[in-house]
């Protein structure tokens, strides 16, 4: 079991306390308390409805938190809107994708932080070759096929539309990325190259929370694996230092985690 | 990089072969409705539709009824230039024609000339103070109600979350009774030579075609465009994505209001008078226009080209009945049919367009 050393503050990246979300009575997310160090790649498991997804959009502001404080980058944040917790640093894939259908892919790599030629306020032109070229550019890293970015979103399979949203992620410099079940609708190759994203993103240091179903996968990637069962953490694993078996037990409930006794 | 012949990762796509452009079907629309009026025509009245067949002028076409056609629908298509913008974003306007008449009585009022004939303007609103005021006053009072009334629609619906549909319904009651009560539903007339001149002749054909011109530009190459499209296309992704979308709602509904006012400024410039009753059933005959063409009711698809096309067959087919000689119930009929008919039209396009994905 790894120990959380609390004191050292100074490699924390993201650290959330309490935090909490009730949506009316359902009490989808309560008094989590995680922490992110630089560089660590964390992976958030459990159940179907566990909450994984309502931890994530509380960070990101998607949703307002019922209670709680989130510390990002080493000051205690609370977002307006997702725009500032992008602004801020933190690329998301969202679980259920956030394209627009009707555009091609520059336009949804771009949505919300177009290139532009002139800046004339919400008329401002758009540099729609930059953004293609970049877009060309950040897809071939990325390993996908796509037979014509300029495409709508709607002509393209699952698992297309699944790597431009992790493109979009990609694209961007980030302090932090947080990606929710980004393989779950991917074929066996295309599973693959996101794996590759985020070996890549290890490589040069850059954190990340990924939420998967997928053991192996975590496994094979993660440091830490976080585990989620009726809207609490019940347990803090190292990867090196547990098993599958023994995350399933954390999931189903069959075993909770010394410091989270109180949870069960 | 459109150019090329390979995608990303090996697969490869033939640039030339695009997909059609929706608004082709539009067009091709448009050419058959006309070659029909002219089959029928000739067929039966013995007379060409579009094509002169008088000897005593010289000309290919029958130009009096083209300019009909295209006079008597831009003014509707300067609102539907705006219901447009509106439909992408997934919403809609049904305020525009009481927007319109409003706005025509109010920016009238600021239009009127002192003297008619050396007597005294028998239909004076105001005093001494409003009269032979330049033209730009009318103007502005007249694009400051459109305004107004695009924002209030606007702050509803991106704020309260009331439905489009509701908050502009309400908007349009609201604006007609205004323009009944603003003279006690007295016609409002005399209007100044330099108001006077802003829908003379064809100028609201000029002022129709430069608006739709523009539009398409800035929502083609701007932000504006881009986001315009994303919200209709996926709020929810929009908003995440970090577009302030009810700030554009509202800029959106804003710039509808402000295109339905110079509606109202060309229309009461070009018939010399103001009426409470002036635009009755527009928004309905606007939002054919843009369905015609193509504009989703779902929102974020179709283009102002394809609204433009739409107002032309809106046009050719009033203009058509005229010319087999059908009176004007059957008209008001026949426009019922249309509006309908493009309504089951874009929801057969969307159960189509969903099938495919
Ligand atoms: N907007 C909402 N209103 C009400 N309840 C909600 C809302 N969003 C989520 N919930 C509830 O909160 C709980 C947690 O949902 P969440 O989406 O976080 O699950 P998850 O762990 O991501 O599951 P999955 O693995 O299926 O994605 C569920 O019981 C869900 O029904
Ligand atoms: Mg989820």
């Amino acid at each position: 079991m790894s120990e959380l050393r609390l004191h050292d503050m100074g490699d924390i990246v993201l650290e959330t306390r309490d935090l909490t979300k009730h949506y009316g009575g359902v009490h989808a997310l309560e008094g989590a308390n995680f922490i992110l160090r630089k560089g660590e790649h964390v992976a958030i498991m459990g159940d179907n409805g566990a909450g994984k997804s309502t931890f994530v959009r509380q960070i990101t502001a998607v949703e307002q938190r019922t209670r709680g404080e989130v510390v990002f980058d080493g000051r205690a944040v609370h977002f307006a809107g997702p725009l500032e917790a992008r602004e801020a640093g933190i690329e998301t894939v969202f679980q259920n994708l956030a394209l627009a259908d009707d555009l091609d892919v520059p336009s949804n790599l771009f949505l919300g932080r177009e290139k532009v030629l002139f800046n004339l306020g919400p008329f401002s032109i758009l540099d729609r070759k930059a953004m293609r070229e970049a877009t060309m550019r950040g897809l071939e890293k990325t390993g996908v096929k796509i037979p014509n970015i300029l495409n709508t979103i709607r002509n393209m399979s699952g698992g297309q539309r699944q790597c431009v949203a992790i493109a979009r992620t990609a694209a961007f410099h980030s302090k932090l990325t947080i990606m929710d079940e980004p393989t779950a609708a991917l074929g066996v190759q295309e599973t693959a190259q996101v794996e590759n994203i985020i070996r890549t993103l290890k490589k040069q240091g850059e954190p990340l929370i990924l939420i998967s179903h997928n053991m192996r996968q975590v496994f094979d990637l993660m440091d830490r694996i976080v585990v989620f069962r009726r809207g609490r953490i019940c347990a803090n694993l190292n990867v090196a230092e547990t098993n599958p078996e023994d995350v399933v037990a954390y999931i189903t409930g069959a075993k909770t985690g010394a410091e989270y006794a109180d949870v069960a | 990089m459109a150019h090329t012949t390979h995608g990303i990762g090996g697969l490869t796509y033939d640039p030339a072969k695009k997909a059609r452009p929706p608004e082709l079907n539009v067009f091709v629309a448009l050419v058959l409705i006309v070659v029909a009026f002219e089959a029928i025509g000739r067929l039966f009245l013995g007379e060409s539709f579009l094509f002169n067949t008088r000897d005593n002028v010289d000309a290919i076409f029958n130009w009096p009824r083209l300019n009909i056609i295209i006079l008597q629908v831009s003014i509707v298509g300067i609102i539907a230039v705006g219901v447009t913008q509106v439909i992408l974003t997934g919403g809609i306007d049904l305020s525009s024609g009481s927007v319109v008449g409003a706005t025509a009585m109010i920016a009238m009022s600021f239009a009127q000339t002192a003297l008619v004939n050396g007597n005294p303007n028998p239909k004076a609103i105001f005093g001494d103070w409003a009269m032979d005021l330049p033209v730009i006053v009318p103007v502005l009072v007249g694009l400051g109600c459109g305004l107004a009334a695009g924002l209030v629609n606007g702050v509803f619906i991106a704020y309260t979350r009331i439905p489009p549909f509701i908050a502009t319904l309400g908007m349009m009651v609201f604006a007609r009774g205004l323009s009944r009560w603003w003279s006690n539903g007295n016609p409002i007339s005399f209007p100044t030579e330099g108001y006077a001149a802003i829908g003379k002749g064809m100028m609201p054909v000029l002022i129709f075609v430069l608006l739709a011109v523009l539009f398409h530009l800035i929502l083609t190459y701007t932000v504006y465009g881009k986001h315009t499209y994303a919200i209709g296309s996926n709020e929810d992704a929009a908003r995440m994505s970090g577009i302030k979308v009810n700030r554009h709602k509202v800029l959106v509904y804003s710039i509808a209001g402000m295109l339905a006012a110079i509606a109202a400024v060309v229309l009461s410039s070009k018939n010399l008078t103001a009426q409470a009753g002036m635009g009755v059933m527009y928004e309905l005959d606007a939002i054919a226009m843009a369905v015609i063409g193509g504009i989703s009711l779902k929102g974020g698809r179709g283009s102002i080209l394809g609204t433009v096309l739409g107002a032309l067959i809106f046009g050719v087919i009033i203009s058509g009945f005229t010319f087999v000689k059908l009176d004007a119930y059957y008209q008001e009929m026949v426009k019922g049919v249309i509006i309908v008919g493009a309504v089951v039209l874009d929801q057969w396009r969307q159960r189509r367009s969903s099938e495919r994905t």
